[in-house]
């Protein structure tokens, strides 16, 4: 399954809700307003550490660039992707269940 | 506490509260446009940024990729409107790991208690 997250962690509990469903390995892409959740040194952090230890969680680069973030220091463990990168992760790991 | 001017006409105190960031929805560009058009009637604008509303003024925004406007720049136009009055909330930076020096313009910082007080004393306050 691959999990997609588009809302700020900070203003909803989308990703908070994704993060209690997926079973460990599951594959998580943030995306739009939900890359704020993959950035070092915010309250989420911590919590986002662990999250990528337990999942496989990707971040898609241009949602970065567009909001100023592209050389921002990210969590260990949060890889950044492309839309190429996209389309592979819902082949290899779909079906995709967005979390609106 | 509106200003009576010497002309006659009333000026209010208003707050415009930014609280989204910016390019998940419409949001910031509809409330930036909004202030421009506001400055223009001599009222007393102040802005403010608090919670997802500071990632707004985040340095470095490249929304071209996405194939949107990038109205980060816009925010520098405000000084030159008369829009001088600009508040970002401390608390809502530092959650988020930014500092002044990640943002697009000089604003002046204050405490979340601060921001409350401010808030309470306008005659209008619009929040998205």
């Amino acid at each position: 399954m691959l999990h997609t997250v588009n809302k700020s962690p900070f203003e909803r509990n989308t990703l908070e809700a994704c993060l209690k469903r997926a079973v460990p390995g599951a594959a998580i892409l943030l995306i739009e307003d939900a890359v704020y959740a993959a950035l070092a040194g915010t309250t989420l952090a911590d919590a986002m550490t662990s999250a990528a230890q337990r999942f496989e969680v990707s971040v898609l680069g241009p949602d970065l660039a567009a909001r100023g973030l592209e050389n921002t220091a990210l969590v260990k463990g949060v890889t950044v992707i492309d839309y190429g990168g996209f389309v592979d992760l819902a082949v290899e790991k779909g079906p995709v269940q967005a979390w609106l | 506490m509106n200003e009576q001017d010497t002309d006659g006409t009333v000026t209010k105190r208003f707050m415009v509260v930014n609280r989204k960031a910016p390019h998940g929805t419409v949001y910031a560009l509809e409330v930036l446009e909004m202030v421009l058009i506001s400055a223009m009637f001599d009222q007393d604008v102040h802005v403010a940024f608090l919670d997802d509303g500071v990632w707004q003024l985040r340095r470095g925004q490249m929304p071209g990729v996405l194939e949107m406007k990038d109205f980060s720049k816009t925010y520098r136009a405000l000084e030159g409107y008369g829009v001088e009055k600009i508040y970002v909330e401390g608390e809502s930076l530092a959650e988020r790991g930014l500092s002044e020096q990640d943002l697009v313009i000089p604003v002046e910082v204050i405490a979340r208690a601060d921001m409350a007080r401010l808030m309470d004393g306008m005659d209008v306050v619009l929040t998205a």
